[in-house]
């Protein structure tokens, strides 16, 4: 299956690579990171050097990108032209209360892609 | 987050806690200022709540994670009010300190127990209890659907703040 995982700089879309390598190994998935623009205070460059090592890490051979742009509609549109299978999501940031903030990203997607999103819990 | 807004006007005072009512139903409910010696009854009141009145993942459903949950949010910084009917938890509100200067609302009832105004004296009681405690801005986020909570926290003084996401923000200035 051709898996696109989108993450900007939060903690959350950090575990969902993790979790989504792993994923890979077992499912003899083929994977592409898109690293986002998001609101999060995080250089786009920096957090795809930090993507780039645990990839490299994992001993797992996936392509990373940088999206430049409005987030989520640039990620629906590469999902969209590269014709992967399915998105993957972090799952959302929790509150000091610990409720899930799904965030701006995955509303958008949820709301606009047409292929299959996973958000990672 | 440092871009949350709050309302310029503080709303007037609100009562502290403690405090004894007769509910529409006519029970008596007591409301007192809880901490972390309640932690035990707490656990057993979120054991029992309805997982339809959950929201955004919380509370927990398994008593291990219910107790963890709480275990981090009842700290010393918190500000919680606990409303009792026959000497055990019905209701339980608590104001938890973001990263900024503003507190977290949530508020949590029984089934049983809703739709008696119980709410509207806990969430009165528990910004009493925060403004004693020096507490000034609070925010919360609610689900778009769940009128009856907007509803509410309406008529206690919040107002929405943030309406981008999923949930809706809201804010109140004590």
């Amino acid at each position: 299956m051709k898996v696109l995982l989108g993450t900007g700089g939060r903690e959350d879309g950090f575990d969902a690579l993790v979790r989504t390598l792993e994923r890979t190994q077992e499912a003899g998935d083929d994977l592409t990171v898109a690293v986002l623009e998001t609101s999060s205070d995080a250089d786009v460059e920096s957090v795809a050097s930090d993507v780039r090592e645990r990839i490299a890490a994992s001993g797992i051979d996936a392509e990373v990108r940088v999206l430049d742009g409005h987030p989520g509609s640039q990620l629906v549109e590469f999902a969209e032209s590269e014709e992967f299978d399915r998105i993957v999501l972090g799952g959302g940031q929790r509150s000091p209360l610990g409720k899930i903030d799904l965030g701006e990203v995955a509303e958008f997607v949820l709301l606009n892609a047409d292929v299959s999103v996973t958000l990672i819990r | 987050m440092t871009d949350r807004t709050y309302p310029d006007d503080t709303v007037g005072s609100f009562p502290p806690p403690p405090a004894v009512f007769t509910d529409g139903d006519g029970r008596e409910i007591r409301i007192r200022e809880s901490g972390r010696d309640d932690l035990d009854a707490l656990v057993a009141m979120y054991e029992d709540f309805d997982p339809a009145d959950r929201a955004q993942g919380i509370p927990p459903i398994d008593p291990d994670a219910i107790r963890e949950w709480l275990d981090t949010i009842v700290s010393p910084d918190a500000v919680t009010v606990v409303t009792e009917h026959d000497g055990r938890p019905v209701g339980h509100a608590i104001l938890v300190p973001d990263s900024g200067e503003g507190y977290e609302l949530a508020i949590f009832i029984l089934d049983e127990y809703q739709g008696a105004g119980i709410g509207t004296r806990l969430l009165e009681h528990l910004l009493g209890q925060g403004q004693a405690a020096g507490v000034d801005k609070v925010w919360l986020t609610v689900e778009r659907w769940n009128e009856a909570a907007i509803a509410l926290y309406r008529k206690i003084g919040f107002e929405t703040s943030g309406s981008e996401s999923f949930e809706l923000e809201m804010s109140i200035r004590i």
